[in-house]
């Protein structure tokens, strides 16, 4: 077992109870805050390098929305830290009753390739926080952030608690053989099934966030312009690479009359005429990637872009007009800058559409009228759901992110965070007098204290 | 066995046909199983007698009080508990709806154990009905009388199809957890645990697992020791020891260990008389095979009160062991039985090491009259739940969530927290379709200025 040293030296520390007082703990997370600000430059060049990630891109999602996590969790540390008091019964009325919030232990965070920092960093925020030492396992696939990663985190974080290991599917493999005492992992629903396995093995909760497709339903009273920017900006960032992107769209043969020159605006809008030349526009992150994309644009017609270079792994803003449930790119996740339109003749056949799927990690609709949104929203079930957006309703802290069903389970974000990487240990501490109150539940169990009760 | 398939897509195609979703239903579902429990209270009892010999006090006080508190309780609350929870917004969001959306998860199966039977499937029952399930129930083969009785009682009150109940052994449970569920709570072992864990990693199914363990018990030598040695006596021999936490075994000073034995002895004798076997209110060993395993941890030990025992009527005498090496077979597994150990230790401190190198138990007992003694075992150790200075009572308060950590389980129950367990909490963020022009900032093309701000 390749990782059992360094496991039992984190255990170790874990035993000595240096991560718990909460000066140590924002002390940690201070030095987390510095390690963005330092290594910015860093963290945008290695995305780049890893998929094109455009600075502007990554500066929102690895570094901006990754302070606000850390300003959050360190503004309200204490009170998240403090006992909860709960409201008692008449029995014990005199008694202390509380949750007590406690660390779970040494904690495995598995992060994937599209936001390398951001999705492994702001589950780290909340373990290091609920008080929790680490190991960090970033993708291999994004291997200049790997790299940075695994090179300059020691340099900012306590070594002793909190350790990087790098490595494809053989070294994750051994990894879970250990014992943890939380797995956090980010991930495809097969790998997902393979970590919640391994950690039945040891008993190890776990929070597992995964995908799915995102469905996006436009209803025909909307404001087709300002769907399209919404919906593009959600489709195309990242080069289509988020697991909660708009992953296909769901409208009338009118309304996807009426979107195509609106997308294709918004697009030109976002990216120029040639988005091969904007410096807005990623690549996708491998080759295996690309050739699995490149696959999915036989679906329906190509109704915008389409043009791929297989040397830049560049593919082009494309929306697919006239997509069937049985073609490709309705048989996966599309995770990359391809927009299918499946055309439905009302709400109701898109509504049994979604509920004959699995349950998608968010979910869209957008519409002028409110009773329909809120319809769309109460007859489906997802992870999250935006109406009239996509995207944002992650960069609330205040809302919980995760999935259901197949997208995943467990959530995060905020106080989410904190809480799932947090033992909640209900505590009775009662006192030692009023003996007398206890005498009607002992034995021996006379007619009168049946009576009683 | 097409038969398992058969039952749970039933209850699946019940619940989407969505009638298990309005508050008048599961109120009025709710309200059926507390006319169940009231006017079925004497043919339950009779079970509870039947299967383990409980008396008319303990089966009702334990097993039918809390249910009806359980019910009293969720009905009046369900409806603040199930109503949208609005949250804190930003700036980005402040003209938004945000708020969680508390909706079910689907079919819901619920696994009992035999040594609580009925309160075991309804406390999880109750919380799973509450949250808009569907519920597949699967009481212990081993308690047969009282799943004879859920098996005939619950098709009587509720609806057939969204709640039914799944009798049989192991082979009948292994087809079971082949199906696909949205949520499964078990109560029982760790081994069982492990396996009911793995088999819902296929389905990625989110899990509950109320398991067990040896949770400990240590007595200060500056305490009431009348007053402790009554209360643990209490939640010691209630159910002849079968009580997932019950105290397992003590630790306390060799000075105090005498006086622990003969304050325990005198209140025996309070509770059952002088001839315990023929006390109306002293239990019986579930079957044969606890009775030899409970008897077996006897051999070699220093038997310094009871250890009197009857195979044909299952009977074993509240026993204590003195001097118990922690090294020995009754210190290795849970007792689940009427014998108390007592492993002398000669601090706190050696208390405190001795808990914390053992896997982190269901419950913790803390004896003192030194507040801050109390408040040191708590933070030093881990465990599911804690009580001081009494025993079991943490499990009756409704308000604190009922779990386990590490091999005593994950997950918890009980009150609002069994809603919350069973329900899944939707991010909600409603935007307007107009005011894009706050939309602008995040669009490309990026620029410096964007970044600046």
């Amino acid at each position: 077992n390749p990782y059992a040293g360094l496991v039992s030296h984190l255990r170790a520390s874990w035993l000595s109870g240096k991560t718990r007082p909460m000066e140590y703990r924002v002390a940690q997370l201070e030095a987390l805050g510095r390690f963005l600000d330092d290594k910015k430059q860093e963290i945008l060049e290695a995305t780049e390098l890893d998929m094109g990630k455009p600075s502007f891109e990554a500066f929102f999602s690895e570094i901006l929305l990754c302070k606000n996590e850390l300003n959050v969790t360190l503004n309200n540390l204490c009170n998240w830290m403090k006992d909860e008091h709960v409201d008692k019964n008449l029995v014990m009325q005199l008694d202390s009753a509380f949750i007590r919030k406690e660390p779970y232990g040494v904690v495995l965070i598995i992060a994937p390739w599209n936001y390398p920092i951001h999705l492994f960093l702001v589950p780290l925020i909340g373990a290091i926080a609920a008080g929790n030492c680490a190991i960090i396992k970033p993708s291999e696939i994004s291997k200049n952030t790997e790299r940075l990663i695994a090179e300059t985190l020691s340099c900012y974080l306590d070594s002793d608690c909190f350790a990087v290991v790098t490595g494809g599917v053989p070294e994750t493999t051994r990894l879970l053989e250990n014992k943890f005492d939380y797995i956090f992992f980010t991930g495809t629903p097969p790998v997902g099934r393979i970590v919640m396995t391994a950690a039945a093995k040891h008993l190890t909760p776990v929070t597992l966030e995964l995908g799915g497709k995102n469905p996006c339903y436009v209803s025909d009273t909307c404001d087709v312009t300002n769907v399209a920017r919404r919906v593009a900006w959600g489709r195309f960032f990242n080069a289509g690479q988020t697991c909660i992107a708009p992953d296909y769209l769901l409208c009338t043969l009118e309304m996807q009359e009426k979107l195509m020159p609106a997308l294709r605006a918004a697009i030109t809008e976002f990216f120029g005429p040639n988005p091969r030349e904007s410096p807005d526009f990623g690549r996708i992150v491998s080759d295996k990637q690309f050739r699995r994309l490149r696959a999915l644009l036989g679906s329906g017609r190509v109704a915008i872009g389409g043009q791929t270079d297989e040397a830049e792994r560049y593919i082009a803003p494309t929306v697919l007009a006239d997509v069937l449930p049985s073609d490709p790119a309705m048989q996966e996740e599309v995770f990359g800058p391809i927009l299918p339109i499946v055309v439905i003749a009302n709400m109701d056949e898109a509504i049994d559409f979604i509920n004959a799927r699995p349950r998608p990690l968010a979910l869209y609709a957008f519409s002028c009228d409110s009773k329909i949104v809120n319809q769309v929203l109460e007859r489906t079930s997802s992870g999250g759901f935006c109406g009239n957006d996509t995207l944002m309703h992650v960069t609330l802290t205040s809302l919980p992110f995760g999935g259901v069903g197949n997208s995943g389970l467990g959530k995060y974000h905020g106080k989410f965070t904190f809480d799932t990487f947090s033992l909640h240990r209900g505590c009775l501490h009662r006192t030692m007098g009023l003996e007398t109150l206890n005498t009607p539940r002992y034995p021996p169990y006379t007619q009168q204290k049946l009576g009683l009760l | 066995m097409e038969k398992m398939q058969q039952i749970v897509g039933r209850a699946r195609a019940a619940f989407r046909s969505g009638r298990s979703r309005p508050l008048e239903f599961r109120i009025q579902q709710l309200k059926a199983l507390e006319r169940m429990v009231q006017e079925k209270e004497k043919e339950i009892l009779a079970a509870l007698k039947a299967d383990l010999n409980k008396s008319g006090y303990n089966a009702y006080s334990h097993e039918i009080l809390g249910v009806l508190g359980e019910l009293a309780l969720t009905m009046e609350k369900l409806p603040s508990w199930a109503a949208p929870q609005p949250v804190k917004k930003n700036l980005l969001t402040l003209r938004d709806e945000a708020y969680i959306g508390y909706e079910p998860l689907g079919v819901v199966l619920v696994i009992g154990a035999w040594n609580y039977p009925f309160v075991l499937i309804m406390q999880p029952l109750i919380g799973a009905i509450a949250a808009g399930n569907a519920v597949v129930v699967k009481p212990s083969e081993v308690s047969e009388n009282t799943a004879r009785l859920v098996a005939e009682l619950l098709p009587q009150y509720l609806d057939k199809e969204l709640y039914p109940v799944v009798t049989g052994g192991v082979p009948e449970t292994t087809e079971l957890l082949t199906q696909r569920f949205d949520h499964i709570l078990y109560t029982g072992n760790t081994a069982v645990g492990k396996i009911v864990m793995a088999a819902a990693a296929k389905h990625l199914t989110p899990v509950t697992l109320e398991l067990g363990g040896k949770s400990p018990c240590y007595i200060d030598k500056d305490c009431d020791l009348a007053v402790a040695c009554r209360r643990i006596t209490w939640g010691k021999y209630m159910n002849c020891g079968q009580t997932c936490i019950a105290p397992d075994y003590i630790l306390c000073d060799p000075s105090i260990q005498s006086k622990v034995v003969e304050n325990i002895k005198a209140t025996l004798k309070e509770f059952y008389g002088e001839d315990v076997k023929s006390s109306p209110d002293y239990e019986r060993i579930i079957n044969q095979r606890h009775f030899k395993r409970v008897k077996s941890l006897l051999e070699g030990q220093k038997i310094a009160h009871g250890g009197e025992t009857d195979e044909a009527s299952c009977f074993i005498a509240p026993t204590i062991l003195t001097d118990v090496s922690p090294d020995s077979k009754v210190m290795e597994e849970e007792i689940f039985g009427p014998v108390l150990p007592i492993v002398p230790v000669k601090s706190v401190e050696e208390a405190i090491e001795f808990i914390n190198g053992r896997e982190k138990p269901l419950a913790l007992y803390v004896f003192s009259n030194n507040k801050q003694l109390i408040k040191r075992v708590i933070s030093e150790t881990s465990s599911g739940g804690v009580t001081g200075n009494d025993v079991i009572m943490h499990f009756f308060l409704s308000t604190l969530p009922f779990g386990g950590v590490g091999h005593s389980g994950m997950g918890a129950y009980h009150g609002k927290h069994s809603f919350e367990t069973f329900s899944h909490r939707r991010a909600c963020l409603i935007k307007d379709l107009k005011m894009e022009s706050t939309n602008k900032m995040r669009y490309p093309p990026g620029s410096q200025k964007k970044v600046d701000w």
